[in-house]
């Protein structure tokens, strides 16, 4: 079973404000580019963050509640992971915005970049390694995310 | 390094748990109303927001300890229970390319982990 929609109310480009310009499409595009390499770089702060974060409870220096305080400061005073998480709070306000601009069918494709370029980074800054299985998992996930955004031809 | 079990776990765990905000900022959206007093007394968006605040900190204690080529791309199992929540709460359809996109983010996701070692 399929919907049927009347053809008056397929959007007409000149009139309707719903469907977005060329213009206003490369604006979406660039956004959405933007949003990703900024995703990426959050993934590396929260990365560093983390990586340089002391344990946090340590059971033989008494109990959580006396070593609380430490354990606040150590979270709070790290500034990579609050940089990560400013980083990916305004990508994702930045892809919100774009989402207004854009066609969706084309924005989907181009967010899953953001699963590139963190792989890239990884291997060159935190010396992660790729191997075949990773790479075939990646471009399917990356593919996928581009089907998921796609049209239907019957919708 | 291989990535420990936990973190994976802990990713998939968090990525499910988020899915969760979005369903209430979406509620939230579809509720809202145009003026400060419509935008202060939706309770759903701020709860939206602390849910994905609790997801990003499942996320983060997660990648101390693992590989980001295995753990970040795993965030995309987002899309799977997103489009679960879709379905049964908004009622919205499952399309054919939807339905396709997804077992591929899923097929992904498992052909990665096999890259774990």
């Amino acid at each position: 079973m399929m919907e049927k929609i009347p053809v008056s109310h397929s959007p007409d480009p000149t009139t309707d404000s719903s469907v977005p310009s060329k213009r206003n499409r490369f604006k979406g595009n660039i956004m959405v580019v933007g949003c990703t390499i900024l995703g990426a770089a959050a993934q590396m702060l929260i990365k560093q963050g983390t990586s340089m974060m002391p344990p946090l409870y340590d059971p033989a220096a008494g109990s959580v509640l006396s070593q609380a305080p430490m354990i606040a400061w150590n979270i709070i005073s790290n500034l990579p992971l609050f940089g990560g998480l400013a980083c990916y709070g305004i990508s994702t306000i930045l892809l919100v915005l774009a989402l207004r601009y854009g066609e969706l069918s084309v924005l989907y494709p181009i967010i899953a970049l953001t699963y590139v370029w963190v792989t890239m980074l990884s291997v060159g800054f935190l010396g992660e390694t790729l191997n075949v299985y990773k790479v075939a998992g990646l471009a399917f996930i990356v593919l996928g995310v581009g089907v998921l955004g796609r049209k239907d031809k019957d919708a | 390094m291989k990535t420990p079990l936990s973190s994976i776990l802990l990713v998939l765990f968090g990525s499910f748990v988020g899915s969760f905000g979005t369903i209430f900022l979406k509620a939230g959206a579809d509720k809202l109303e145009r003026s400060v007093k419509g935008v202060l007394t939706n309770w759903r968006l701020p709860v939206g927001i602390l849910i994905y605040l609790t997801s990003f900190s499942m996320y983060t204690v997660a990648v101390k300890t693992g590989e980001l080529t295995i753990l970040y791309p795993m965030v995309s199992l987002g899309y799977l229970w997103t489009l679960i929540w879709s379905r049964l709460i908004f009622k919205e359809p499952l399309t054919r390319n939807k339905f396709i996109g997804v077992g591929m983010i899923l097929f992904g996701v498992v052909i990665l982990n096999l890259g774990n070692r």
